[in-house]
């Protein structure tokens, strides 16, 4: 087996640890089949990001100096999340700033940290994959993939090489769907307002299935869709590009299985 | 206007609600939104604007003493006064000095966010001295006993019928008895009435776009004309605006006006674009006979060389509010007072107090789309994170929430501990719903679960599957 192109370490994300361990599965594959050797370190639980969004700065602090200890040895960090590779990227070396030593790890570890499609696409120089998937699709941006990391052509790219898959474009893309973290359970008439124009969005395309990069968004749209009575597939686009869509979609019923 | 930002929850419920306010909050897309977007992709340098922008409001933050004192200086040298005012009670008694000394009974106005932060006309009235509104969505508002829910559209919360409604009503006394239904039968009739009222005012009292340190000029941007109107035929003009309005030249001025219409309503430029420089000269046409300008302070001074400094870079064309969700789902009067949206969320907490406004930037899912907008690239963000690190430090906020974060924290900084016990709940949340693909109640998380199901965790965690799949993987290789 030819020497792998580089070490990567996979930040697993904790909603992808804990709701969608098959995003995990397909993002390991995607990076493996594009040459990376894939570890996971058992010292990561979570980015931060809930305790700096809500001002807990020294939470969070904490939390990036286990991250940077964690992950700083690897050649690249790679997560299945816009949303928390942006909080490493462009979060981490501000939270640290007061300590001067912690701020160059967090530079250098910002340096090295990528959204897996992007890592993929921008990094890796790959435009296509090798997967099939029979259906229209649709596609949210999320927030901080978009705005902060500039994803907006890279899963596009990809997805157009996945057979069988034809991609419309979603009215609105790029408005947030009113995850926002804790928001949507501080303001959840709000929150449920955003989240419902999305899905009559999302509806109004036509496409079996709605694909996106951050897995809170996912959950928000999948709930609201199921709550709705939509029957529109929830999947992370890694799945779809890994061809890894025998699991459920999200929030689907589960098949084949006892309950 | 006493703030009401501590019932942002309630005002935005009652927002979500209103058929009306959803309908006219409904143009933000095609009215502003995609205008805006038009008129940015049409200007190859738009990008390179802002950031020029950003660099001439920072040029002059840093020096903002010397610009405003040359300012000032200028102003004197072409016959006008400024007046230096702290406070908005000092701000309103210059005003009324003013007003009395020109022995005044009504004055017009400009539309002004100053003049609604120092609440100038109940104050007026309370003097004696009728305030018109002459700006058409002011004069809206005003015959409505309202306040303005956005900074350059105070009545983008009205429909059309509402307004033609209110007109109706309000219009009586003129005998108008007919019901208006077209857009431009409404403005003339509102022209009608406020025509008369600029020639009868006293004084005229405007805002400002633009405060010109080289020339001591002021300048204006409107579509309606009211604005010249305003200043020109009083005998007295009277302008009002804070200390952040200065800028160094003409010609910076000018490249932020270039920005400024693109980025509010996606005009290359408003219609009516006005520089006042002192008062009517000999052999000047028209004119006042004297001019002020009330410069407030209100707080800005302390927020120079603090970490919202930047904020003070606002050029108020609202392009943060026309995109923000949150605004575009519970409308300007949520906010609770003068200043809404992002710009609200920052800037309120500073000038009603962060007890008063703690809501305001908690509300926003930090979607970033105000920033991605902002002609000046205000960081909004930062601004709002900056606020809720000072609540978290003060102790406020949802004690629940406080204290589940902390739970959560607490687990975070320890994967040893973390990973059995996360294992373990979402094990239990799985059970919950053993052959549902969703829960669609779950206590504790009625947040979530009232108006969307929460989608069923797959099952294992990420990383006891990895590891169980590792060790396979270890023994295959041995």
């Amino acid at each position: 087996m030819p020497e792998k192109r580089f070490r990567v370490g996979m930040f697993v994300t904790c909603l992808v640890d804990l709701f969608r361990p098959s995003v995990g599965f397909a993002a390991v594959k995607l990076l493996e089949d594009a040459g990376c050797a894939v570890a996971v370190p058992r010292a990561q639980t979570c980015c931060g990001q809930p305790a700096y969004n809500a001002g807990a700065r020294a939470d969070a602090r904490a939390i990036a100096r286990q991250v940077i200890a964690a992950f700083e040895g690897f050649d690249y960090v790679v997560a299945p999340s816009g949303s928390c590779a942006g909080m490493i990227k462009l979060h981490y070396p501000a939270l640290c700033a007061d300590e001067p030593a912690l701020a160059a790890r967090a530079r250098a570890l910002s340096e090295k940290t990528f959204e897996l499609v992007s890592f993929l696409t921008d990094v890796l120089g790959r435009s296509t994959v090798a997967a099939r998937y029979d259906g229209r699709a649709t596609y949210h941006d999320g927030c901080s993939g978009l705005r902060e990391l500039e994803i907006k052509a890279q899963p596009r790219t990809l997805l157009s090489s996945v057979e069988g898959l034809t991609l419309e474009e979603l009215p609105g893309a790029e408005v947030c769907c009113g995850f926002g973290g804790t928001f949507c359970v501080k303001y959840p008439d709000i929150s449920t307002r955003m989240v419902a124009d999305k899905t009559a969005e999302i509806a109004a395309t036509g496409a079996d299935t709605v694909l996106a990069g951050d897995l809170g968004c996912l959950l928000n749209i999948a709930g609201r869709l199921s709550r709705e009575g939509r029957a529109v597939r929830v999947r992370h686009v890694a799945e779809v590009l890994a061809g890894m869509t025998e699991t459920p979609a999200i929030g689907e019923p589960r098949r084949g299985r006892r309950g | 206007m006493e703030p009401i930002s501590h019932a942002f929850k309630d005002n935005a419920r009652r927002g979500l609600a209103d058929p009306n306010l959803q309908r006219a909050l409904a143009r933000l897309k095609t009215g502003f939104q995609e205008r805006r977007t038009i008129a940015a992709a049409r200007l190859p340098e738009f990008e390179a604007l802002r950031s020029q922008a950003k660099e001439i409001k920072d040029r002059t933050l840093a020096n903002l003493d010397f610009y405003l004192e040359r300012f000032e200086a200028k102003v004197r040298e072409t016959g006008g006064e400024v007046h230096w005012c702290q406070t908005p009670a000092e701000a309103r008694e210059a005003i009324l000095r003013i007003c009395r000394a020109a022995q005044a009974k009504s004055v017009t106005k400009g539309k002004s966010m100053v003049a609604e932060e120092i609440a100038l006309n109940p104050f007026l009235e309370a003097n004696g001295i009728e305030p018109v509104e002459t700006d058409l969505g002011e004069y809206i508002i005003q015959l409505a006993d309202e306040y303005p829910s956005h900074i350059i559209v105070p009545a983008l919360h009205k429909t059309a019928e509402q307004i033609s409604e209110l007109f109706l009503d309000r219009h009586r006394q003129y005998g108008n008895t007919q019901r208006l239904e077209e857009v431009r039968e409404l403005v003339d009739e509102a022209r009608r009435i406020i025509r008369p009222r600029y020639v009868a005012a006293d004084v005229g009292i405007t805002g400002a776009n633009f405060l010109i340190a080289e020339t001591g000029s002021t300048a204006i941007v409107t579509n309606e004309g009211n604005g010249d109107l305003t200043q020109i035929l009083p005998k007295v003009h009277i302008v009002i605006a804070t200390l952040e309005k200065v800028v160094p030249t003409l010609d910076d001025a000018a490249t932020l006006m270039r920005l400024l219409a693109r980025s509010a309503t996606g005009q290359e430029l408003s219609t009516y674009t006005t520089f006042s420089t002192g008062p009517r000269r000999a052999d000047d046409l028209d004119g006042p006979e004297s001019f002020h300008v009330v410069l407030l302070d209100n707080g800005r001074s302390k927020m120079l060389g603090s970490e919202f400094q930047d904020v003070l870079r606002c050029i108020k064309c609202g392009a943060c509010m026309n995109h923000c969700p949150v605004y575009g789902a519970v409308g300007g009067h949520a906010y609770g007072w003068v200043y809404p949206g992002p710009l609200g969320a920052v800037l309120t907490p500073f000038l009603v107090g962060i007890e008063e406004a703690g809501h305001l930037p908690n509300a926003s899912t930090f979607c970033g789309r105000c920033e991605a907008v902002c002609p000046v690239r205000i960081p909004l963000l930062k601004m709002m994170r900056y606020w809720r690190e000072r609540e978290f430090e003060a102790g406020l906020g949802a004690p629940a929430l406080r204290r589940g974060l902390a739970l959560w924290a607490w687990l975070a900084k320890r994967p040893a501990l973390y990973r059995p016990l996360t294992a373990l709940a979402i094990a239990l949340l799985g059970a919950l719903a053993p052959r549902r693909g969703a829960l669609a109640h779950l206590p504790l998380a009625t947040g979530w679960t009232r108006d969307r199901d929460l989608p069923a965790p797959e099952g294992g965690t990420f990383q006891a599957r990895w590891r169980a799949r590792q060790g396979r993987g270890a023994r295959t290789a041995a």
